[in-house]
Order: C-alpha cells, then structure tokens, then sequence
C-alpha cells in the first residue's frame, strides 16, 4: 500500500469527513422520525396496544302522553370474543360452543359480524343467560379474548299491546349496513326494526362509548388499565310520544283474541295518535336478541298475519264510511242540501242501464234527503247523487280530500291507498281496458270500487270533518301539525253533516247498539265487500265524539266484521273509555 | 519492550458502547409476558468480561504476534466457515441458515464471527505486502481471493449480511490502501449493474456511465471487456438470480422497497419498529417502558432490532449519544490508522472499523427502513456472544496497534 505521511493524512481526513457525513445523514433521519412524525408514531403505537370495546349505549325511553313508559331499557349481558383472525375465531368458537350453547346459526352471525369488522369484538351471544355468564367467569382465565359486557336491552313492559306502534329492535344486518342511512353503524348493533323504533332511530339511537383495553401483540389483554380514558356511552333522549297508553291497553283488550282488525284514535285537533293498535299482535319483547326461529316461522304462518299492520298497512274498500267524502262533494258543489230529496226513492235497489243495483236494505229506504240517506246509509240515494256530481268530479273531489295519499302518519311502511287518478277515463282504461261503463260511478259513490283505503287515511278524513274542514296528519310523536284545510263547507252544512252522523249511533241509526247515554257520537258504518270471502264482509266505523265538541276520533276496521255495527260497538267502548264514560254500552235492538 | 499505555479514548468508548448496549439487552428481556430474553443480559455480561480479558491480553501481545498468527488464524476460521456447511445449524429468526458451528446438538459460536476479525487481518497482510496500490483490476487477484473464499462460503449458508460485511470490509481496505476511486468504482459496477437490472432505463444509464469511466480511466483492453462482460451479466441475470433468491430472501428485498406491501408478514417487522422509535419522542418512553418492545409488537427486540428499543425507551436524546459514541470510536480508530507504525497494523485498524461502520449502517438503518433487513447484528448492543467477544478481542488488537504507533504520547518507550 501507499503509506506516504501525505497519503495517510488525506485518507483519515477523507474517511473522518465521510464518517461524519454519514453520521449526520443517520441523525437526520432519527430526527425526522422522533421528533418531527413522532405525533404519528405515538398514535400507531396506541393503535398497536389499544383495543377499543364498545360501549352500547342504550336507546332511548318511550313515555306515552301521561309518562308511562312504552319501552325501556334492562340490563343484560352479552358476550363477545376478539380474534385476529378468521380461523382463530372459528377455533375460539369450536372450544366455546359446549359452554355457551351455541347453535350453527349463532357461529355463523359471529363468522358474519367478524367478516364485516374484524378489529372489532365479534358478538357471540348478544343476550346471554346468567347461568351461561357464571360458567364463563369461572372459566375466564381459559379464555383471555372474551369479552363479558353488560348491555342494555330493549323492553316493552305491554308487549303486544304497544307492538302496533313501536315496532321493535334487532341487529343491524348485512343489508342494512349496505344502504346508506345505517353509515356508521357496526355489525351487531342493534337499530329499530318497525314502527317508532325504525321512524326514530336518529333519536333513539343512543352514543355509543368505548373502553381501552391494553393488549400485547397477539392481542391478549394485558394487566394495567388503558392509558386512554374511557369514553362513556351517551344515552340517546327520551321520546315522548301522543299516546295514551290506557286508552291503547282498553283498545287491545277490547278487540281480545277474538276479533281482527285494527284501531285509530286521534285528536282531532292536532291530529296527535292517541291510541294505534292491529289485532292479532306480536311480542316485541321476544325479538330482543334475536327472534327464536320457532317464533318467527309462527307469525309468517298464521293466516290472521299478526306481522302486517292492518292500521296502516291493510287497504280496505272504505264502504259507506266514504258516503261522507260523497255527500261534502255534493254540498260543496251545490248539488244538494241536507234537506234534498233524490228523484228515485229507495225500493231496495236502482236500475243503472242493464244492471241493478241493490241497497243493502232489501226492504228499501222510502223517499229520504241527505240526512237520512247518511244516517240510514242508503245506496240508492248515493248513487243518484254520484251520478248528479259525475265519475271525473268523484275523483278529482276525493283527490282534493286526499284519499290517493298516505295519511303521513310518522310510522315506515305506510301503505298507499288505491284511488283514481284526476283522469278518471285513462284510469279507468288502464284498470278494465276500454270496457267500462259509467256504473263504476255508482260504485265510487258508495266506497266500493277502485278505491281502498287504510284505517289511518279515513281516520285522518274524519278529523276534517270533525273540526269544520281541516284535516290533521296523524302524528305519534308531535312535531309541529300538519294541518290543510280540504273541506270548504259552511258551518251549517257542518252541523248538518255531525246531526246526521250523531243518528247513525242513535235509535234507527245503522249503529243504534253503540249508543252512550249522555254522549253523542258522531259517525259513519260501513262494510267493505270481502273478495276472498263473499259472505263475510269487512267492517268499518269512523266517528268522533262529542259531535257538538269532538275531542277523539277513532276508525275502526274488522277484517270479517260482517256489519259496521260490531266495528261501531268497538269504537264507541272506546270513545266511552276515553271521554270517561266507563265504556258503558246500551244494549239495543239493531238498526241495520 | 515497550510499555504500552492504553487507549484510553478507544477503550472508554467502547466500554461506554457495552454498558448502554448491555442495558439495552437487560431491557429488551423486560416484556410483559417474560421469555427466555430476560436472563440473556447475564450471559453477555459474561461474554463482556471475557471479551475485555481477551483484549486485555492481547493488548499485552505484539502486532508482530498478530502478524504471525493472521493466515494460521484465517486458514482456520475458513475451515470452521466450511464446515457450517456440513454440520451448520440454524437459530431463531434464521433457523433455515446454517451459519451456527454445533457439535453433538450444542452450538459453539458462528465462525463468521471469527472470519470477519480473521479477513481484516489477512487482507492487511496481503495488501501490506505490496510496495504500491494495485493500479488494475488484475492487480487485485489476490485481495479479491482473500475476502471471495469465506464471502462464497458464507454466502451459501446462506447469511445476506455478513456477505454485506464483507464487501464493505473489502472497498475499505482498498480504499486505505491507496487504491484509487474511479478503479474502486469499476470493482463495484457489476453491483450497481446488478441493482440497476431491475429498471432497464437506469441500468441503460448506468452503463453509458460506466463506458465513459472506462474511456477516462484506460484499463487494459482485456479489463475493460471483462467489466462490460461482467455488467452485462449481471445487469441481464440479475433477473435470473432473483428467481433464484430465496423466498425470505426475495421478501426482504421485496419489504425493503415497499415495508407497507404486506404488514401482516414480512413488512411486519419494519413497521413495528419505525412505529417504537418513532413513539420514543424526543425524550424516550423511559428505561424498559417502551411499549412496543414491553407488548411484543417489536420482534428480535435483542438481536436484530436492539436498536428500535434505544429509540423507544431512550428517545432521540439516547440515539444521539450511541451513535456519538459509535462515531467517536470510528474516528479514533481511523487516527489510529493515520498513526498507527506500520501498513499492515494500519490497514487492519481501517478493516475493523470499516467493518462495525458497515454494522452500524445497516443495523441501525434498517431499524428505519433504510437498509434493507439482513440480519447484520449491532456491536457491542445485539445480544450474541461470539460477536460481543470477538469485538472486544478486535478493541484489544486496536489497543496494540495504538500502543505501539506514532503520534502523541500514545506510548512510552520502555
């Protein structure tokens, strides 16, 4: 080698400088590291050690009207399990599954819930029972990764009575987080399903909080408590809602297991829902934590379909409860007064071109005016009268009393009635093909027809009638009414209207045997034709009451009812029971 | 005779290197589930005082001894390297290598260890013996011998990064020895050809690089065809010698471009490591607190990634203080180089620190995911006996060669 001084020195400079160079080089990216993104590091070192628990929050509180509780929460235990990764979690519940009672069905929903979100505890049991909890705390050194919580759960202290209305909860599912209003939701969350749960999940949906756990590597829990305080869960607000649980608990026992069908009551005034109730009902209670399979399969199978709504769901031919919607077209029209005759008297039935059509009184009516006609409920006099108004005015007259749309009421899944369109020829067309004849006037006239309503849209109709014109939107929970003014009669024509609605409950009225001593009902039969079964008609009674100040007023629908005046008889209980008259009923002799 | 007063600069350091690194490993045992790494502090103590005895003697011993032992010294430890081969065993993270020497299911050392003390020395004597430089690569046979029987050797084990070691302790040594950088340059392009392979346009450009290099430096005709050739093959095999790589082999290179390509496996342990240092701080999470290390997100926290745990528990502060020390001991060694009486004493001072510099680069750099991971342990911090003792043993030889240069009151005459 060259191991000349000069040589020599000019190396061990060269070499220090690029030692030095080096070791600045080395520092700087030190520095970078610990000192400029050190921020960074320090958050993905806590996202190493930290697990994150969910805290369920729990919902919301339902109070009725008066602060009775609708649905509440109880405390409850459920049991997850963290694993990093499938097969670790497939393995866990193996070794679980004696312990815990788990069916192939529960495996495969913890399998589906780790698959959505892994990093998150898999639910395995969202609703355990306490002897399954004792066994597992003995147990629980064997099982580092499990996670024992207290959560609450839903409770609805009436059960099937508030069902109607309240719906119920579950886990959120696979579909659900698909769509966009359940964003942010997790697997194994549980969300409403029906009725107030569902339409206020926003609300009722409480905070949920989070628990640090620290975990080593393999995601073991470690002694020591997180670094990171816990995050409490926030319970979501209470809801208040119209209800009035008593009228609601009178209204379900008044329909008991023998009759089908379902209530509306409401304020006529603001339209608050003071009583919502579908008979047969369902236990919401047992849907908490999943619903037994058994349980299911028996409400889907029961013909009496105790799952659909028959308040806002079933849409019924609204029968003679429409000769009102009938009769305020032809007020507001002029065609008639309270007092009009029409120029065919009731024989029991009207000759319309080739066809005749009967009134349900076979006996015949006589010569009556519009009062009678309502209170009497006679055919042949409505269908001259819609002849009189015509079948496009019918239409475009139940348009304006909007019976093509839903009530509005603040429950999902209403259904929409079925009614012509403002071009009644191009309906029609549609419906029968061009062969129709203007006898479908007739039918319209009389409720019968291309039309079907749903408890909730007729009940909202009567509120018009009841308050000289303005109709109110049912509402559950109040929010600012939604009021329309749709009836534009004098207050006379009113007072006609209520006089000959307040005879249909009194002696010789249709619904004589609904009667109250000292109060007066207001209000109108009817029978829907039954297509599936021709002797067994469906009833209707809308009506309110007192009819000189209404303070309620109720539709009530029975699938099968046959007569109107057995829905009459239910609704007048419970008009009784709400406006404090003991729900006396005057047995009478019926009117027909 | 001479007495010999100690190097007192070199010898300080190096201790001041062994306290912290030995505390580093007594840290990396603290984990809150305890493994069998909470009692192999004790051990390297051990390995520590054996380690400062050896260098003791050797310091009592003479250059001229050393020079007498190196090529008995470097025959042997290449046939203790060949025969890992035979009956080589592998250990821990590397259980698939062979680089241990294990007799009867117990294993002795890593001769590599050994080779690496073993090369320097020899490479010294070999490049000492020359009057000048070797001006051409044909000049170079001999040298290139020297390193290239332990580097194949090694490198069929297979260990990536004592192989790395090698390289660096021979471009060192040459360098020292006077051999000029555009020849260096041209030693090392079939490397960057083999590197550059990946991109056809920066190998095309590395190639015109490399023809204008050899146009301005004018070796014999027959090199430079030799070069083209070699550039060539590695620049086109290189492909060729990826599929043959094997797989942990190619996934660390592989993590090595991309840590994040795969966090789960291989890339794992870069991650990890970047997020401890980078959560020390400026001031460290305190002396066996890191939680990284302390919850096993931090793998071969003792060995291999010993210095992550400096970073997190020490902070930016501890980082700088080893790697000062770390630079302190490399300049001191390079002055004793510049002192030290002779060209073989020179050269190998220049070959040991070449080769911790090189440790270091790469240890400490892949900690950041600037280097990729090859296993190179950290001296005097990575817990392994071999390595603590023969880098003491190297401090011993470095005392001798101080003692006896030229310069400042480094010794006395007797």
């Amino acid at each position: 080698m060259s191991f000349h001084p000069n040589d020599i020195a000019r190396r061990t400079r060269l070499s220090s400088y690029g030692l030095i160079i080096g070791f600045f080089l080395l520092l700087s990216a030190f520095f970078n590291a610990q000192v400029l993104q050190s921020g960074f590091y320090r958050r993905a070192s806590e996202e190493n050690r930290l697990r994150a628990i969910p805290l369920p929050a729990p919902r919301g509180i339902i109070y009725d009207r008066k602060g009775q509780i609708i649905a509440e929460n109880l405390p409850a235990y459920s049991v997850s399990i963290t694993a990093p990764s499938l097969d670790s979690l497939r393995e866990s519940l193996k070794r679980l599954q004696p312990t815990l009672q788990l069916t192939d069905g529960d495996i495969n929903s913890a399998v589906r819930r780790y698959k959505r979100a892994p990093t998150r505890p898999t639910v395995v049991l969202p609703d355990a029972s306490i002897d399954v909890i004792s066994v597992l705390e003995e147990h629980r050194i064997d099982y580092p990764r499990l996670i024992i919580q207290s959560v609450p759960k839903r409770f609805y202290p009436d059960g099937p009575v508030v069902a109607s209305f309240v719906g119920y909860t579950g886990e959120v599912t696979e579909n659900d987080l698909n769509l966009p209003q359940y964003e942010g939701y997790k697997p194994g969350q549980i969300i409403g399903k029906g009725g107030l749960e569902k339409q206020y999940e926003s609300v009722l949906r409480g905070q949920e909080g989070e628990r640090y756990d620290l975990v080593d590597a393999r995601g073991r829990p470690v002694r020591g408590v997180g670094e990171r305080p816990d995050k409490n869960p926030v319970a979501a607000p209470s809801l208040k809602t119209n209800i009035d649980l008593d009228l609601q608990r009178f209204a379900a026992a008044t329909f008991g297991d023998s009759l089908q069908g379902g209530v509306l009551a409401l304020d006529p005034k603001n339209g608050a829902v003071l009583a919502l109730y579908s008979n047969p009902s369902f236990d919401p209670n047992r849907f908490t934590g999943g619903i037994p399979a058994d349980y299911w399969k028996e409400l889907n199978t029961d013909p009496r379909r105790p799952l659909f709504n028959k308040v806002i769901q079933g849409t019924y031919p609204p029968g003679s409860t429409w000769k009102l919607a009938t009769s305020v077209m032809g007020l507001e029209n002029g065609l008639v007064t309270m007092k009009t005759h029409m120029p065919i008297t009731c024989s029991g039935g009207l000759q319309y071109g080739r066809r005749y059509f009967k009134c349900w009184e076979k006996k015949g009516h006589g010569s009556v005016d519009l009062a009678g006609a309502i209170t009497h409920s006679c055919d042949v006099y409505f269908y001259q009268l819609g002849l009189k108004i015509s079948l496009s005015k019918l239409a475009a007259g139940g348009i304006d009393l909007d019976f093509d749309k839903r009530s509005g009421i603040d429950l999902p899944n209403e259904y929409k009635p079925r009614f012509p369109t403002r071009d009644v020829r191009a309906y029609y067309n549609r419906l029968f093909g061009a062969n129709w004849s203007n006898s479908e006037t007739l039918n319209l006239a009389i409720g019968q027809g291309a039309n079907s309503q749903t408890v909730a849209s007729m009940a909202k109709f009567y509120t018009a009638l009841a308050t000289e014109g303005t109709s109110s939107t049912p509402e559950l929970v109040s929010k600012k009414p939604e009021q329309k003014r749709i009836i534009q009669l004098t207050p006379e024509q009113f007072a006609g209207l209520r006089l000959a609605m307040a005879g249909v409950t009194s002696a010789g009225g249709t619904a004589a045997s609904a009667n109250i001593k000292g109060l007066v009902i207001a209000g109108k039969t009817g029978s829907a034709q039954n297509t599936s079964n021709r002797n067994k008609d469906h009833a209707w009674f809308v009506g309110f009451a007192p009819a000189e100040n209404p303070r309620i007023v109720v539709a009530v629908f029975l699938e099968f009812g046959e007569h109107g005046y057995f829905a009459a008889r239910v609704a007048s209980k419970i008009i009784g029971k709400y406006l404090g008259y003991g729900g006396e009923v005057i047995a009478n002799t019926e009117g027909g | 005779m001479r007495k010999i007063v100690a190097d007192y600069p070199l010898v300080v350091t190096a201790l001041l290197l062994s306290i912290f690194g030995i505390a580093m490993v007594y840290s990396a045992g603290q984990t809150d589930t305890p493994t069998v790494v909470a009692r192999v502090y004790r051990s390297q103590l051990l390995w520590l005082a054996i380690g400062i005895l050896g260098a003791y003697g050797i310091s009592r011993s003479s250059v001229r001894f050393i020079e007498w032992v190196t090529l008995p010294a470097y025959l042997l430890s290449v046939l203790l390297l060949a025969a890992t081969l035979v009956i080589g065993a592998g250990a821990g993270t590397a259980a698939s290598t062979k680089s241990w020497l294990q007799v009867g299911g117990v294993r002795i050392g890593q001769p590599s260890e050994l080779a690496k003390l073993t090369v320097v020395l020899m490479l010294a004597a070999v490049l000492a013996a020359r009057k000048e430089p070797p001006r051409s690569l044909l000049d170079l046979w001999k040298p290139a011998l020297v390193v290239g029987i332990p580097w194949v050797i090694i490198m069929l084990q297979p260990d990536l990064g004592t192989g790395i070691v090698f390289i660096g302790i021979f471009f060192g040594m040459l360098y020292w020895s006077g051999v000029s950088w555009p020849l260096l340059l041209l030693l090392g392009s079939p490397v960057v050809s083999l590197i550059l392979s990946f991109s056809t346009g920066m190998w095309g450009a590395w190639f015109l690089v490399l023809l204008a290099l050899i146009l301005y430096y004018r070796p014999y005709l027959i090199e430079g065809i030799i070069l083209l050739a070699a550039n060539i093959a590695t620049g086109v095999v290189a492909p060729i010698l990826w599929e043959k790589l094997a797989p942990y082999q190619q996934n660390r290179l592989k993590v090595f471009l991309d840590p994040s390509a795969d966090p789960r496996a291989s890339g794992y342990h870069v991650i990890q490591s970047k997020i401890a240092i980078g959560s020390g701080g400026v001031f460290g999470q305190g002396f066996t607190m890191g939680t990284q290390k302390r919850l096993a997100f931090l793998p071969e926290q003792h060995t291999d990634f010993i210095f992550a745990v400096v970073g997190e528990e020490t902070g930016f502060l501890g980082v700088t203080v080893a790697l000062t020390l770390f630079l302190v001991l490399f300049l001191r060694i390079t002055q004793i180089s510049g002192r030290a009486n002779d060209s073989y004493s020179s050269l190998v001072a220049f070959g040991l620190m070449a080769s911790w510099f090189v440790h270091v680069l790469v240890n400490v750099g892949m900690t950041l995911n600037l280097m990729p991971i090859t296993g190179i342990p950290l001296p005097f911090f990575s817990y392994g006996g071999s390595f603590m003792l023969a880098s003491w043993l190297a401090i011993g030889v470095l005392m001798r060669i101080s003692g006896e240069g030229r310069g400042k009151a480094a010794f006395k005459a007797s």
